[in-house]
């Protein structure tokens, strides 16, 4: 457990908070893909810490950004933390994305709040060609496309209502990239449906892909077995847990009901 | 203080020895490896590993956890890999640490239990906790603990076949807990353990769906501790074996309470999933207390409530 420093916070939509720690020591260890498990306060009415995954970090001025959504009364305290407060902070944790080797190309596609994680992965692959795919519900809904901009070679964003951008799935954006590309790895993390179809993709056309798996967590730290997640086991299946073996996996592993 | 003022935390719960009387509770500490990053196990008394079976087990369909207040209900199904690969593998990490190891043992049929203990009484384990309380399997665990004759038979079959101290772990899910105790008691048990989770329920009203994939699950944290106090209280006032207790302990101030209550040890559990040092603070709280209100030996705590 650390006691992390607030330096900034952020709201970037009506329900999503950037939260700005300093931290060098965060910023010498973390690793794209990896998340922090946060203590909100000391209520028991949000008894549990809340994963929350890393989306960028600036080594320059020794910062953390990690950015959440309000889903309930555990990031609803996290939201209204002030800047100079200290988070209790466990981590960074989990394993993190595997890098394309430079001169490389790759995909990232991201859908909603599955869109964090995958900045800072952009960040650290500078000598790589990077594509960055943003899924959202709506043009209110965007958020961060500055940010993803200034890391991608080439971004493009789909709505589902058409107010941003690709009137449908991002996951339509990715069928047509892959009519005429062929990087070297896909990135996903979002909504289960479309983690789904990005790997069906990728698999079908023998494309590597790593997906961020989410699920209900504990311990954080693979003690309790709760972030239960099928594995594929021979013709059967068997649970891994998303918070020690993963969140990031290789598609190919992962059995998607 | 001076050294023959030190508090002595040393505890014997019926040939189980330890160094002090805080123990890890089965299924929320693994099998060590992952809070050995964080504090060092030979801090504890004793780890109760996450609960085992003869053959690997898949576990219950996600989601197995729902936060509720002041607590969690789990569905994790005794995920394990099985009682072979925890005495190849798990044992000898353990090991390396100056801690007791107490080997949780479930089953789906009395021969289930049986086996595990034969086997287990030749591992280099220093206590078997018998978990007839589990209440996320369809078969055994709670079906056998929560009748008497069902505890009576799983505990005398098991007593044949056991060298190591046998702790019998507890459903609170029953009408009346210290029946059960007694029967445990009689069919040869060295000790007790209670209380396992209660059985509860989430819904989430969005999705019209059971939160948990497995419908129900067994509540603990914060929110049972009342309940759990009050299981103890009862069971050691009901029994002359040593009852250790647990439910929703998160600090040494609780633990002490279990103690009064009548416990000679406590388990902690859900508390490190939110404070892993919970573990290691409560054992320097419970010193801190004895120390400020004059107890020389933990063993004194036990049962030293002052009733009314």
């Amino acid at each position: 457990m650390h006691r992390e420093r607030i330096v900034r916070m952020e709201r970037l939509s009506d329900d999503i908070f950037r939260m700005v720690l300093q931290s060098g020591r965060l910023t010498e260890s973390a690793k794209p893909g990896q998340f922090l498990n946060i203590r909100c306060g000391h209520s028991l009415q949000a008894y549990l810490r809340r994963p929350i995954s890393i989306c960028d970090v600036h080594a320059g001025d020794g910062t953390v950004d990690i950015v959440f959504q309000i889903r309930g009364p555990g990031t609803e305290l996290l939201g209204e933390m002030k800047p100079g407060e200290e988070a209790d902070v466990m981590g960074p944790l989990g394993n993190p994305f595997k890098p394309v080797n430079p001169g490389g190309s790759a995909i990232v596609v991201g859908g909603g709040i599955g869109t964090f994680p995958l900045l800072y992965l952009l960040r650290t692959m500078p000598e790589v060609k990077r594509t960055a795919l943003l899924g959202f519900r709506t043009a209110g809904a965007v958020v961060m496309a500055k940010e993803f901009s200034s890391v991608a070679d080439c971004m493009e964003i789909a709505t589902d209502d058409g107010s941003l951008g690709h009137h449908g799935f991002v996951t339509e954006l990715l069928e047509k990239r892959l009519r005429t590309e062929r990087p070297d790895c896909v990135y996903v993390c979002g909504p289960m449906p479309m983690m789904r179809i990005v790997t069906e993709q990728c698999i079908g056309m023998g494309i590597p892909v790593q997906v961020s798996m989410e699920q209900r967590m504990g311990c954080g730290v693979g003690a309790c077995l709760v972030c239960a997640c099928k594995k594929r086991d021979g013709d059967d299946f068997s649970y891994t847990h998303v918070c020690r073996e993963g969140p990031v996996f290789d598609g190919r592993d992962i059995v998607f009901d | 203080m001076p050294e023959a003022m030190k508090a002595d935390l040393r505890v014997d719960v019926a040939g189980l020895r330890m160094k002090n009387p805080v123990i890890a509770a089965s299924g929320t500490f693994g099998f060590g490896r992952e809070y050995a990053d964080y504090f060092d196990l030979s801090l504890l008394g004793g780890v109760s590993v996450k609960g085992l079976t003869l053959e690997p087990r898949r576990g219950n369909r996600p989601p197995r956890i729902a936060e509720t207040p002041g607590g969690i209900l789990n569905s994790v199904g005794l995920q394990n890999p099985g009682v072979h690969k925890f005495i190849e593998r798990e044992i000898p990490f353990l090991r390396q640490y100056d801690v007791a190891i107490l080997a949780n043992a479930s089953g789906s049929t009395l021969e289930d239990y049986v086996s595990m203990v034969e086997i287990l009484s030749d591992a280099d384990i220093d206590c078997i906790e018998l978990n007839l309380s589990c209440p996320n399997v369809k078969q055994g665990g709670m079906t056998f603990g929560s009748s008497c004759p069902g505890i009576t038979s799983v505990v005398s079959e098991c007593r044949k076949k056991c060298r190591k101290p046998l702790m019998v772990k507890l459903t609170p899910n029953v009408t009346d807990i210290t029946e059960i105790a007694k029967a445990a008691e009689a069919a040869g048990a060295d000790s007790l353990s209670l209380i396992n989770t209660l059985l509860g329920m989430a819904i989430d009203i969005e999705t019209r769906r059971p939160i948990l994939g497995n419908t129900m699950g067994g509540l603990s944290g914060p929110a049972v501790k009342p309940i759990a106090v009050r299981m103890v209280w009862q069971v050691a006032n009901a029994v002359s074996i040593p009852v250790v207790g647990m439910g929703g302990i998160s600090s040494g101030s609780d633990a002490v309470e279990f103690m009064l209550a009548g416990a000679a040890a406590v388990m902690i559990g859900t508390a490190g999933f939110v404070d892993p040092l919970v573990w290691p603070k409560s054992v320097g709280e419970i010193a801190g207390y004895m120390e400020k209100k004059g107890f020389a030996d933990v063993q004194a705590l036990s049962g030293a409530i002052r009733l009314w």
